[in-house]
Parts: C-alpha cells; sequence; structure tokens
C-alpha cells in the first residue's frame, strides 16, 4: 500500500499550473547561464493533490489524537489561529517596508514582546530566533557578551544537568563553551553538592530546564539560583517546560537571567511536522543591551488623537542579528491570538489542566509501571518501559504497541538519567475519556508484556507500516529519488 | 474561551485519583511568595472577538496583494501561490504532527520531505539535501560551522563576499562570535564593481570555506566556476547561496563545483509573511554528509516488505551527540518544506522554467525603461535575474515616499548597507508585475526627477 514518490508520477509534457505569457518584449537570455536540464516532475494539480493526500493518511497528527510526546507539548493547535496567520493583510507584506506601511505588524510585535515579558517577568525580549535551540543559541551569546563586557572573559564553562535537552549543550559548544555536567539527585532535583562544586570563576553559567525533563520542579530552585549567582555565574532557563507554569510562576522572579519560550510549544502554534517553531528569548535589565538587532519599539511617542509610531531599535551592545529579517512573524501571529483569547485566568487554567493531566494519568499507571521519581509532577513525568516479569521487553516495544491502540508514543530513551525511559506530557487540551483510554492501553500493554510478549516485539501491526530497517537505511543512504533512467523514450 | 475541555465533575475526580482536593494542591513545590503572579494582561476574549480584533490590526497594514504594487526584493520575494499548495499545507495531517521520530504513523511526514529533499537536489545539481534550516541566513552561517568541523577547526578563515546579503553576513558575524573563526572580505566599502576575481586574493590555506551568492545581491548573475576552481586548489570548500527561482533558468551551482549550496526557499510557495516563517534548504556533497547538520530522511524497507522511509544517519544530531554534535539544530521547517515540495510538484519544469523567465524578461523590461529615465542609470554591466541596482539622481528614500503616494512600493536602498552605493536603489520584478505596473513605476520616477 506504499504510495508511489512524487517522481515516479511524473509523466512527460504536464503541468499542475500555468502562468501568463509575457506582455512584455522578450529580453535576450544569456546562453552562457542557462542550465542545461531542469530535471523536475510533472504532473497535473489533481495528481499533485491526490498525492499528497494519500500521504496525509500515513500520519498521525494532534487533530487524530492524544500525541503524549513529553517536553514536545503537543496540545491541540486552535483553528483560529491558522486564518488570522493568513489574513492577507499580515500574510502579503514584506519585511522591508517602510515602518509606516506596517503599523498594524508592529504593533502586534511590540504587544506581544510586553505580554511575553508579563507572563516570565522578564524586563526585555527580542522575538527573532527562530525555534528553542535557536533561542538558546541566542541566549548563551547574551551570557557570554555579558562576561566580556564585563572584562571577565576567562568564563568559559557551561553548566548543564544531566537530565538536559540535548540542545542545551549543542548550543553552548556553538558557542565555543565547554560543558560541565550536573547529576541529579535522588529526588530528581539538581545535586546541589556537585553544583556548588562545579561554580567558579570560569562559570559562565548554567542551563535549566524547570520543570526538568523528568517533570519535577527542582524542590531547592531558590538555592540552586543563589549559588550559581553568587559564583558570578548566570542562570538560563530552557522555557521547553514552561506550559507547567503560565500564571503559576514567572522564571524571572525566582531570578533566571535569560530564559528562550517555544510558541510552537506553549503557545500552540503548530509543529507542522518538525517546525518551524519560533523562540523569542527574554533577559533580565542587566542583559537587555545584548539582544539581537533589531526590537520592536516606539520610535515616535503618541498622543490623544494619535497612536504611537512603531519602529525597530538596535540595544547598544547587541550581539547581532540571528537570522533575516524580524523572526517567525506568522507563529506570532498565532501566539497573539491564542493569549488574547486566554486572558490571565486562562493562561493560569492552562498550567493547572496541564499538571492535573499528567499527575492523573501517572496516578493510572502507578504500580504497574514504575515512577523513578514519585513526586507530585509538573506537566509531564517518566516511567519505566520494563519489568523483571517481562525480561527482553524495552520501552521501544511498548512505544510501538501503543500505536495498535491509536495513540502516538510517549518520548522514550530520553531523559538519558532512567532506564528504559517513557516521557509523557498528555497537556491540557485531553478530556478525562481520552486519558482514561490511554492509561487503559498502556496498563494492558504491560499485561500483554508478561503473557504475551510476542505481540509487543512484533508491535505495530495495524498501522500502513510495521517497524524499519535503520540498518539498511544509514548503510545505502538512498537520500533523493529521481525521474527514471528511460523518463521520456 | 480555552481549549480546556474538563467539566468540573471530571475534574474533580481526577483530583479524587491523585489523591489532593484542589489544583492548588498540585503547586506546593512552587516558592509560596512567587506563587500565583497577578499577570496584567487584557481579560480573554471569544474567538468572535479575537477574529475582529486581529482583523483591525492586519487591516492597520499596506500589503502587496491589495494596496501597493511591490517592486521591493532583496531576499524576500512576491510570488504567485498555486492554490493547491495552501490547502494541502491546511490539512492537519501535517501541520499537527511533530518531527516524525515514529516513522510507523509518520511516513506522509517522512516521504513527503524525502521528496523535498529530492527536488532541491534536482533544482540546485547537488548530491543531498537535508531537511531545511530556519532560513537562507542561518543556513549560509551553519555552512560555515560545517565547513570549520569538516577541517576540524584546523582552518579558521571563512572569505564571504560583500555582495552577500547584509543581513545573512549579519547573521553570519553573530554565529561565529565564539567560534575563533575569521571573516575575510565582509567589507562594505570593497570594491562592488569587481566580479568574482576580487576574492581570490583572499582565499589562503588557512581558508576552510569561501561563499559568494548567485545571483547576487544586487542581482548580479556570474559562473562561479574559475573561482571554485581556484579555491579547491587551495584546498577551501566553496558555499553558494542561491535564489531558487533564478535556477530555474540559471546554469546549477552543482555544475558550478560548488560543495555547498544554500539558499532562501520563500520564493517557493511561501507567502511574504513579513519575514517568516521561511525556508533555509542545505545541500552539499556525499562525501561531506557526516558534517551536515540537520534532519535527513532515507529510503529503506519495513518489516512487511514495503518501501518506507526514515530519519538517519540521525547520531550527528543534537539529541544523541550533544556537545560534540555539529549543530543544536532540532526543530527546522518542517512545513515550509513542504509548501516548497508541493510548489515544485505543481509548476514542474514547464512551470518553474515559465516563472523564471517571466521574472527575467520583466525586469529587462523595467531596466531598460529606467534606464532611459533622465538621471537614472544602471550601476552594473554584469548579467542580472530579476533584480538590478539603479543609480539614481535623488536619494532612494524620497523617490520611495514618492511612490508610495502613487500605490508602489519601491526598491530597496542600497546605501543603508554600502556606503558607495548612497542614492542606488535595487528593483525587483517578478511574474506579479505587469508591464502597466512597471509603465507607472516608471512614468513616477520620471516625474519625481523633475519636482
Amino acid at each position: 500500500m506504499t504510495e508511489p514518490t512524487i517522481y515516479e508520477l511524473s509523466s512527460p509534457g504536464r503541468t499542475g499550473v500555468t502562468f501568463p505569457v509575457p506582455d512584455v518584449p522578450l529580453a535576450k537570455l544569456p546562453q552562457n547561464l542557462l542550465r542545461k536540464e531542469l530535471p523536475l516532475p510533472e504532473l497535473a494539480e489533481v495528481d499533485v493533490v491526490r498525492h499528497y493526500i494519500a500521504l496525509s493518511k500515513y500520519n498521525y497528527s494532534v487533530d487524530d489524537g492524544l500525541y503524549p510526546l513529553g517536553s514536545c507539548t503537543m496540545k491541540y493547535n486552535p483553528k483560529i489561529n491558522e486564518d488570522t496567520a493568513r489574513l492577507p493583510g499580515f500574510a502579503y507584506t514584506h519585511p522591508l517596508q517602510p515602518v509606516e506601511t506596517v503599523q498594524g505588524n508592529l504593533a502586534l510585535m511590540f504587544t506581544l514582546q510586553e505580554w511575553l515579558k508579563e507572563i516570565s517577568g522578564f524586563a526585555a525580549l527580542t522575538l527573532q530566533p527562530a525555534a528553542g535551540a535557536h533561542g538558546e543559541l541566542t541566549g548563551v551569546l547574551i551570557m557570554r557578551a555579558y562576561h566580556r563586557d564585563r572584562g571577565d572573559p576567562k568564563r568559559v564553562r557551561m553548566l548543564i544537568p544531566d537530565s538536559a535537552h540535548g540542545t542545551n549543550p549543542a548550543s553552548s559548544a556553538m558557542s565555543n563553551l565547554e560543558v560541565v555536567q550536573i547529576p541529579s539527585d535522588a529526588r530528581g532535583n539538581l545535586d546541589l553538592v556537585a553544583l556548588k562544586a562545579a561554580c567558579d570563576d570560569a562559570t559562565v553559567g548554567l542551563m535549566l530546564t524547570n520543570p526538568n525533563t523528568l517533570g519535577l520542579f527542582d524542590e531547592h530552585l531558590e538555592q540552586v539560583i543563589k549559588i550559581v549567582h553568587d559564583c558570578g555565574g548566570l542562570v538560563y532557563g530552557d522555557g521547553a517546560n514552561l506550559n507547567a507554569l503560565l500564571g503559576i510562576l514567572r522564571p524571572a522572579d525566582v531570578g533566571f537571567d535569560v530564559m528562550h519560550f517555544n510558541l510552537h510549544k506553549t503557545f500552540s502554534t503548530p509543529h507542522g511536522g518538525g517546525g518551524p517553531g519560533s523562540g523569542p528569548v527574554g533577559v533580565s535589565e542587566k542583559l537587555a543591551d545584548f539582544l539581537p538587532a533589531p526590537l520592536v519599539g516606539i520610535i515616535e511617542e503618541g498622543s490623544d488623537e494619535e497612536p504611537p509610531l512603531f519602529g525597530f531599535v538596535t540595544p547598544k551592545k547587541s550581539i547581532g542579528r540571528v537570522k533575516a529579517f524580524h523572526g517567525h512573524f506568522g507563529m506570532m501571529v498565532r501566539t497573539y491570538t491564542y493569549i488574547s483569547m486566554h486572558g490571565p485566568d486562562g493562561l493560569r487554567k492552562i498550567a493547572e489542566y496541564a499538571v492535573l493531566n499528567a499527575n492523573y494519568v501517572k496516578a493510572r499507571l502507578k504500580g504497574v509501571y514504575t515512577v523513578p521519581f514519585d513526586r507530585i509532577c509538573m506537566h509531564e513525568f517518566v516511567v519505566e518501559g520494563q519489568w523483571a516479569e517481562a525480561p527482553g521487553i524495552r520501552a521501544l516495544d511498548v512505544a510501538k504497541r501503543l500505536m495498535d491502540y491509536d495513540f502516538h508514543p510517549p518520548t522514550n530513551y530520553f531523559p538519558l538519567i532512567v532506564h528504559e525511559a517513557l516521557m509523557i506530557e498528555p497537556t491540557e487540551t485531553e478530556n478525562k475519556r481520552t486519558l482514561d483510554a490511554f492509561a487503559d492501553a498502556l496498563l494492558k500493554i504491560a499485561d500483554e508484556a508478561k503473557t504475551t510478549p510476542s505481540l509487543l516485539h512484533e508491535a505495530p501491526h495495524k498501522t500502513p507500516f510495521g517497524r524499519m530497517d535503520e540498518v539498511k537505511a544509514a548503510r545505502e543512504l538512498v537520500l533523493c529519488c529521481w525521474l527514471p533512467e528511460d523518463y521520456g523514450d | 474561551m480555552t481549549y480546556i475541555p474538563h467539566s468540573p465533575k471530571e475534574r474533580d475526580a481526577m483530583l479524587a485519583a491523585i489523591g489532593v482536593n484542589y489544583l492548588e494542591d498540585l503547586f506546593k513545590d512552587i516558592p509560596a511568595k512567587h506563587r500565583y503572579p497577578k499577570l496584567d494582561l487584557p481579560p480573554a476574549l471569544t474567538e468572535m472577538e479575537a477574529a475582529a480584533e486581529l482583523g483591525e490590526l492586519a487591516s492597520g497594514n499596506e500589503n502587496v496583494q491589495s494596496d501597493l504594487v511591490s517592486f521591493l526584493g532583496a531576499g524576500a520575494y512576491h510570488h504567485y501561490i498555486p492554490a493547491a499548495v495552501d490547502h494541502i499545507l491546511r490539512r492537519g495531517e501535517f501541520y499537527t504532527a511533530y518531527t516524525p521520530y515514529q516513522p510507523e504513523i509518520s511516513q506522509g511526514t517522512l516521504q513527503g520531505i524525502f521528496e523535498y529533499q529530492s527536488l532541491i537536489c534536482a533544482l540546485t545539481g547537488m548530491e543531498v539535501s537535508n531537511a531545511s534550516h530556519y532560513d537562507g541566513a542561518t543556513a549560509v552561517a551553519e555552512a560555515a560551522n560545517m565547513a570549520y568541523a569538516q577541517f576540524r577547526g584546523k582552518r579558521s578563515r571563512v572569505v564571504i563576499s560583500p555582495t552577500v546579503h547584509p543581513q545573512y553576513r549579519a547573521t553570519m558575524r553573530t554565529y561565529i562570535q565564539g567560534m575563533g573563526m575569521e571573516l575575510a572580505g565582509d567589507d562594505p566599502n570593497a570594491n562592488l564593481d569587481a566580479g568574482p576575481e576580487a576574492l581570490e586574493s583572499l582565499i589562503d590555506d588557512n581558508t576552510a570555506l569561501v561563499i559568494v551568492q548567485y545571483p547576487d545581491f544586487f542581482g548580479r548573475v556570474y559562473d562561479f566556476a574559475k573561482l571554485i576552481e581556484i579555491a579547491h586548489a587551495r584546498g577551501a570548500l566553496v558555499c553558494m547561496t542561491v535564489n531558487p527561482t533564478a535556477l530555474g533558468l540559471l546554469k546549477t551551482p552543482g555544475e558550478m563545483g560548488a560543495d555547498i549550496v544554500v539558499g532562501e526557499g520563500q520564493p517557493l510557495g511561501i507567502p511574504l509573511s513579513f519575514g517568516g516563517p521561511y525556508l533555509g534548504f542545505f545541500t552539499t556533497r556525499k562525501q561531506y554528509i557526516h558534517k551536515m547538520a540537520g534532519r535527513l530522511v532515507g529510503e529503506t524497507v519495513d518489516n512487511r516488505g514495503q518501501r518506507a522511509f526514515v530519519l538517519t544517519l540521525t547520531a550527528r544530531e543534537q539529541h544523541i551527540k550533544r556537545e560534540r554534535a555539529i549543530s543544536n539544530i532540532c526543530s527546522n521547517e518542517g512545513l515550509m518544506a513542504l509548501a516548497a515540495a508541493l510548489y515544485l510538484s505543481l509548476l514542474g519544469q514547464t512551470g518553474l522554467r515559465q516563472v523564471a523567465e517571466l521574472c527575467y524578461h520583466k525586469a529587462h523590461y523595467a531596466a531598460e525603461q529606467i534606464s532611459k529615465i533622465k538621471g537614472f542609470s544602471l550601476c552594473f554591466d554584469a548579467p542580472f535575474f530579476h533584480e538590478f541596482s539603479v543609480c539614481c539622481p535623488r536619494p532612494v528614500a524620497e523617490l520611495n515616499d514618492h511612490l508610495l503616494e502613487h500605490g508602489i512600493l519601491g526598491g530597496y536602498d542600497l546605501g543603508q548597507d554600502y556606503p558607495a552605493l548612497k542614492d542606488h536603489m535595487l528593483v525587483t520584478v517578478t511574474e506579479m508585475n505587469t508591464r502597466a505596473e512597471i509603465d507607472a513605476l516608471v512614468e513616477i520616477l520620471a516625474e519625481a526627477d523633475h519636482d
């Protein structure tokens, strides 16, 4: 039941769209600079549409059902967001238009900067970064620039917990910083003794995900931050898990110096099969001058009759720009829509119900699945996908078997500090009925693991495709398809 | 309103199952004095009210579809997007899925990316494409990282042409500030009349990468084959950042011998959307694949013998290699890559060639007409594609103000980035511009000269 590739569907002489004939005299083409052939496929519009509809049916998505990927916050993506982002007034504006002609866009961006600052407590904010990891790089470069500006360039070490996302060490390495891993303690908090021992005058700072990837809020958070600040370091907040904290805690209030947001997680912009995301970065007052340029600001104050004139401003000691233009504006429109529909009470409700859902599923699984750090969790939690009574069964098998029950599997094998980890984040947009069905499926699978393990080993059974030969993919490296050799003959 | 589906009864049953009485009981770990901050945000709107508010904001802009005729490009281009592109993008199965970590239930996304990789390779004449970067600027910056890694840090010089997009060069400066790389050629005061040969003297034995733009920021088209040969002779790699529409017509960078070919994919079916989200495409030759960042999809079979696709060579990436990864990239531009694949599939070889030729002919008509106006002339003699630089008798800002009064969005003011190009305008013409619009532009520019 495989779908042919777009090249296999090609037939000479077809096209899905035609364009008007030139209404100007034809200019001479530069013969020595022309390409010889353009091997793109040839299809009619209906072929293209049917091909992609066929492909779409092979996908599982949030619109199909629960997608409990830990740390990805796969919440429902409101349909109105898709409409507002496509309003012609937004979608057909050029990034380099004179600011006077794009006051609507700039007002939206300015207001969104203010809202995200209010939600997080930070003093200043850039919307430019394109994704979470891009926000991390931005934040790390800001921390580096801050220390150098103070005349303290010897700070070259970034402290990163062993439960951190892989992007944290990778982002630090992209700024040529040395990564020091800090272990977690028995309750899933950062190990304070190890942290103290690692902090010194070469510490750039700590990159902390809180709640962490175990779904736990660090019980010593204020101490952790103080230890890092006392050695002159800064504390970076990985905002991947901000969904748990909306209206609950403003990270800047407890002393975080810089943090990135993931608009595609916390603020419901769709994940798009892997992107685009959006990764704004908030910073405290002392780091404001280092933000990437430009930011949206008021360049002429308004009056009772006239609104202010919005434009672009460059922070004094800016690290520079981190991409072309102004960031993922389309994601900003969606986020603006989402925040405006929630208001302060709605935002708090998001966090409350995200945490409620995670704890509820955890309560339903406890006793059957090992919960390595059994505390009240935040928006997600981690269990082990292994049992002594089911030798040979791994988290991967549990994950694959879940597909037979029409659920997307949780994140597995992460965080690295839990054996056979299954990291479950239901999000707030799932109802009790769905969560019960999911928990029932996981409980049934635990039973199957012990009684009929082959069901798990060979899973999934009911999906259009079975398990993949990943070794073959890596060994043969077929990364492209082409027009057939006899094409056009 | 919110999207939370719980009834009060369900909520209470869930709290009871957890063993607590109130939602507040779940937040005891939060430092009490900071718990539940009062957020100074406007009260919640209904969907109807939000739609109206966003409509109001959108109408506070002048857009290039209904309000303005655009001759502005400089890295973002107004092209026709076939209706089918957005209809497919709006399938929830595509846009509400995430990274295809579970291939059994993600073949739609995976085959979509595989075909995107194939189409981008066909367009650029290269051997492998990754699944995308954020935009053209970050793709260029990542090319420097890749070259640096390829030489294991032993070559630290990156030569970049001053005719690469100013914002791409700025992004490059930001990316490499911690890396100990040296940037050469990044000089807006360099001789801008010179062709590719101007870079030759900057390429030394320490050079990891040479970066050029095709067509360059001023719209000019050069054959870089000779420069690439010289760079290779000195052991350096060459990255070309290219306009994908131009490749509907022009010689491929693959044919010229480039090692890395990147670019901004926005012209391929992605709306202007005030600068993003766009699409950074990134291709290289097979021999360098292990140093290329980003996700890759490869063909394989499943355990039922069916052809299928998976993420492959993932051991290069941050979630496995952590601080030893080439890049920290995780989320990319998946849905925008799908848009580009749809666009290229719908246009095919005939359609893309047609768009490229329309751009070329209309731009050349516009250039010829503008150069006939007294006081205006073309700055450069080199061949160009759909953008060209005009020397103007008055400041570009003044001309653009005047054009705007007539509903025309004028070209980019090159003096902002290049001191020597004060009073120089970069004019862009695409298939969207009619002859009547071009004639109107010419007429108003001519008028402006008399004012």
